[in-house]
Order: C-alpha cells, then sequence, then structure tokens
C-alpha cells in the first residue's frame, strides 16, 4: 500500500513533536524512520497506526483519505517498543486475538484460527511456543511473538517501534534479518522506528532522517551515506 | 552475586542482620495481637458469655435477623454500583489525559478525609423532607432519609475510594500499550476493556471489592445519621449493635458483632482462597 503523509504537524499542548512534515512511502518499501530521541518519529508513526491524530495535515493510504479512519479501520500492524503482549495470555492466545476480535460474519473458524497461528508460529521459528505465557519468554521471543500478532491480522502495512531496541547485538542481527525475510514474503509497506544508523542503512530501502520533529532527508542509505543534505545528518550519520 | 562455592554467607542487600529482622518482627506480632486478634477474641468470648443456645437465642429475634438483612442487602446493592463507579473512574484517571486530573484523584480521597458523620448531615441536608428535592421525593412515596435509599447512597460515599484507590497505582503501572495494542489489531473499545483491561486488574479489583464489601457492612457514623436507627426498619448491625449495647443486652450486642466479624473474616477467607488457586496466573501476570 502507498502511504502519502501531506504536510503533517501534532502538537502537544506547547509543544510541537513534529512540524508539518510531508513524506511518500512507495507500495511495498521498507522505511526506516532515523533520528534521535525526541525528535518525533514514534510520534509520526502513531499518527499512521492511528494511534494518535494529527492537529494538520492530512493522510492518504493508496491516493484515499485516511486522515479520520480510526485505528481499527486502518488495519496497520503495530509492533510496540516494549511489545505490549497481553501478560494475561499465551501465546497462542495473543496472536489469535485479532482473529477473535473479528465481526462474526468474517471470523475464521476455530479449526481455520489453530491453522493460521500455527503457521505463524513456524513463520517467526518458534513452533513450540503457543502454550507459554509472555512473562516466560526471552526478550527476542516476545519480538517475534509481537511481530506474529501483527501479522495475524493480514494488516495492510506494518508499523514498528524500535523492534530491536531492547535486545542485546546478537539477537538484533538476527531479528533484523527476520523482518527483511518476512517483508520480503510478505510484500507489506513497513515502516520501523530507529535511532541506530546502522540498523538503518543495512535494514532500508529508504532512509528518513528526523530531527526535532522535521524531516532532515529522505534517500536511499548509499546516497544519504554519499551525500548528506544538511549537517545535521552528516554529523548523526558519522555518529 | 556471589558465587555459589564461595565460603561467604550471601545476603540480599535490602536484608537486614537478624537481630534487627527478628525484633521487627516481634514487634509487628505483638502490635497485632493487641490490636487485632485481642479485641477479635474478646467479642467471641463476650458473646458467649452466657452459652451458645443464649447466643443464637438473641440472634433469632425479629430485629437482630432484620439487621442482618439489610445490612447484606445494602452491601449487596452498594458494592457492585461502586465497583463500576470505581472502575470507571479509575479508567477515566489513567487512561485520558486531562487538565485538573490531580484535583480529580484528590476528590476521590474526600470520602476518606471527611467525617462520615458529616457526610450523613449533608444526605440528610440534601435528601431531608424539608429539603426541596426531599419533599418532592416524600411526597411521591420515595422517602430518601429514613429510608434503604439513604442508607445505601451514605454507605455508597464512605465507601467509594476503596476500589478506585486499588485500580488507579496499577493501571498508571501499567500503561496504555496492552490496550493500544488490542485497538490496532481490530478490537472495538469495548472489547479491549473486557479481554485485555479487565483481566490485567482483576486483583487489584477483587480485592478493592473485598475492603470495600468490609467497609459497607460495617459502616456506622453516616448510616446511623441517615437512616434514624428504625428498629426493624432501617437498623443496620452495626447500629442494632450500638443500641443493644446501649441497652446493657452484651450478649445480643456481641453476637451481633460476632456475626459481623465473622462476614468480615469470610471475605478475607474468600480473598485467600482465591489467591492460593490462582497462584501461577498471579506470578504469570505480576512478572513480565
Ligand atoms: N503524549 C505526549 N504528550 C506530550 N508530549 C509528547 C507526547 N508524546 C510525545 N511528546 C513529545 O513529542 C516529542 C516527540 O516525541 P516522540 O515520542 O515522537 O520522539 P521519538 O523520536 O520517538 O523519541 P525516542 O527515540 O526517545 O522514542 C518529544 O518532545 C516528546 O516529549
Ligand atoms: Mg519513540
Amino acid at each position: 500500500m502507498h502511504i502519502e503523509i501531506d504536510e503533517i504537524s501534532k502538537q502537544f499542548g506547547t509543544t510541537a513533536a513534529l512540524n508539518p512534515v510531508s513524506l511518500s512511502i512507495p507500495s511495498g518499501a521498507l522505511v526506516a524512520l532515523l533520528g534521535p530521541s525526541g525528535s518525533g518519529k514514534t510520534t509520526l508513526l502513531r499518527i499512521l497506526g492511528g494511534l494518535e491524530f494529527p492537529t494538520s495535515g492530512r493522510v492518504r493510504f493508496d491516493g484515499q483519505d485516511a486522515t479520520g479512519l480510526t485505528v481499527q479501520e486502518r488495519r496497520a500492524g503495530f509492533v510496540f517498543q516494549s511489545y505490549a503482549l497481553f501478560r494475561h495470555m499465551t501465546v497462542f492466545d495473543n496472536i489469535a486475538y485479532g482473529l477473535n476480535a473479528r465481526p462474526r460474519a468474517s471470523r475464521p473458524t476455530k479449526a481455520e484460527i489453530v491453522r493460521r497461528v500455527t503457521k505463524l508460529l513456524e513463520l517467526i521459528q518458534l513452533p513450540d511456543i503457543g502454550p507459554r505465557y509472555p512473562s516466560q519468554l526471552s526478550g527476542g521471543q516476545r519480538q517475534r511473538v509481537a511481530l506474529a500478532r501483527a501479522l495475524a491480522i493480514e494488516p495492510r502495512m506494518l508499523l514498528l517501534d524500535e523492534p530491536f531496541g531492547a535486545l542485546d547485538a546478537k539477537v538484533r542481527k538476527e531479528l533484523r534479518q527476520g523482518l527483511r525475510d518476512i517483508h520480503d514474503t510478505t510484500g507489506l509497506t513497513t515502516v520501523f522506528v530507529t535511532h541506530d544508523q546502522e540498523e538503518a542503512m543495512q535494514l532500508a530501502d529508504l532512509v528518513v532522517v528526523m530531527s526535532m520533529g522535521r524531516i532532515e532527508q529522505i534517500g536511499k542509505p548509499q546516497d544519504i551515506q554519499a551525500r548528506p543534505a544538511t549537517p545535521f545528518v552528516r554529523e548523526f550519520i558519522a555518529a | 552475586m556471589s558465587d555459589a562455592s564461595s565460603p561467604v554467607p550471601f545476603h540480599s542487600a535490602t536484608e537486614e542482620a537478624p537481630v534487627a529482622r527478628w525484633l521487627l518482627i516481634g514487634l509487628a506480632f505483638a502490635g497485632l495481637s493487641i490490636l487485632v486478634f485481642a479485641p477479635l477474641i474478646a467479642v467471641f468470648v463476650e458473646a458467649l458469655a452466657d452459652g451458645v443456645a443464649a447466643s443464637l437465642k438473641s440472634l433469632a429475634s425479629p430485629d437482630a435477623g432484620h439487621a442482618i438483612r439489610l445490612t447484606l442487602t445494602i452491601a449487596a446493592i452498594s458494592v457492585p454500583l461502586n465497583a463500576v463507579f470505581g472502575i470507571a473512574a479509575a479508567w477515566f484517571i489513567t487512561k485520558f489525559d486531562f487538565r485538573g486530573k490531580a484535583f480529580l484523584i484528590t476528590l476521590i480521597d474526600l470520602p476518606f478525609s471527611v467525617s462520615p458523620v458529616v457526610a450523613g448531615l449533608c444526605i440528610v441536608l440534601m435528601f431531608g423532607a424539608n429539603s426541596l428535592v426531599g419533599g418532592w421525593l416524600v411526597g411521591h412515596g420515595y422517602p430518601i432519609v429514613f429510608a434503604m435509599p439513604g442508607i445505601i447512597l451514605a454507605t455508597m460515599f464512605v465507601t467509594f475510594p476503596f476500589v478506585a484507590r486499588e485500580l488507579i497505582p496499577v493501571m498508571i503501572e501499567q500503561g496504555r500499550a496492552e490496550e493500544e495494542a488490542a485497538l490496532t489489531l481490530g478490537a472495538s473499545g469495548w472489547r479491549t476493556f473486557w479481554t485485555v483491561t479487565l483481566p490485567n486488574i482483576r486483583w487489584a479489583l477483587l480485592y478493592g471489592v473485598l475492603l470495600c464489601n468490609a467497609r459497607a457492612m460495617g459502616e456506622f457514623g453516616a448510616v446511623s445519621v441517615v437512616s434514624g436507627k428504625i428498629r426493624g426498619h432501617t437498623a443496620t448491625m452495626p447500629t442494632t449493635i450500638e443500641m443493644l449495647y446501649q441497652e446493657y443486652l452484651s450478649v445480643a450486642a456481641f453476637s451481633v458483632a460476632a456475626v459481623l466479624a465473622l462476614l468480615a473474616l469470610l471475605t478475607l477467607l474468600l480473598k485467600t482462597a482465591l489467591e492460593i488457586r490462582h497462584a501461577d496466573q498471579l506470578a504469570a501476570t505480576h512478572r513480565h
């Protein structure tokens, strides 16, 4: 799905989290929102997911105005920074949650839900953890379960807020490749937030560098590295 | 962390030296004995002073029976209502950002800081037969004061903070992320509440409800002002106990008191039983 962000701004009281920003994300791209803490990355991602509404500006999905769509109508697979797994449910029930939440008419049968959850557990390479609770998983496993749960709703796009933020370097590398693979097999337009420039450059097709609620530069990783548009970008990617 | 093979005994950083520990435990136990166990035992001893038969006979009197039924009815109505209001208040305070939040939290505590007698008087002033609203209601056959609705109002006012106070810290700690996740997965707000919010707060809710219940059954000050203590009509267990005691009917007074104490103990037993039965889930929701 093609996502267009048109002059979006967001004000929290007196602080401007986003000055008007515009961005066009081609269908099927894997995009990194890169920037230091407080630059507005999470805010922009939450506006795409319908968890936050912009003060001004419009969002369009495939050319259609989506600014007023509710979070449920957006059908965005959202992976939260802390994963936000339902702690009182097993992994299986976590992943099945979105399917069970559908209205009766479009809800899959019990057997179909089992089939789909099993398939997702295989996709994240954790086929046996269905009966466990989130507290019984490692950080990396939780992250993958969160991804499977987001994919279960057959989302129109995938939004991830610092998906590897809380993990050690080795697991990060593994999961990075995992995300790339899942993106390539599903073909979903994917936006992920990171403040790790190496991660953005290695993983993304398109990198959006942000600072203080503004977009500093949009470009392919190699272009940004070769031709930083502003002194901020030059310094940030050198760090 | 200390090495397992090391001969040095390992102490956690928050652990006191043994002497201090035993002193503290002893002190706590002594305090509990004097303040809680001794009076509780005294109640039962006094109730049974003339034997079990005398005690049961006093409980079988119509007035005592009515008081027990009335108190249970009041609790059965006011506790669920307060649970609903408490959940709504805690939800509103923790899940939304708005001006005057701190003020609202203070307001929830108001019933704790206002004397119950004053609260009772306020209800009499507002709904008594001489007030505008009260006069109209009495005229139409719905008296509030000196009747059941007034007792329920007074009980609800006094016990309102219990549920909300238990829930607010838990809900603040849990944040909104799980609810937001449910919404992005397509769940409606209502479904999110039932499948995510409520299961996450159920232990705090249970605890709040049980405390609320114990207090609702035991409330004296506000209820005694509002109810008029009409025997066999508006006299609850606590007011009945006081009246019997004033009339030197010691066995009768302490027998009703013993029933009230038993109801409170039952409440605590229920809580403990539930905790033991769901210990594994409790652990699963607390770690994370
Ligand atoms: N709910 C909110 N209320 C008030 N201010 C907010 C809120 N959410 C974000 N902000 C402010 O908006 C700005 C951008 O925040 P945002 O969370 O988008 O940053 P970020 O780039 O995701 O940072 P980080 O890398 O630390 O997660 C910050 O100054 C932040 O304080
Ligand atoms: Mg962020």
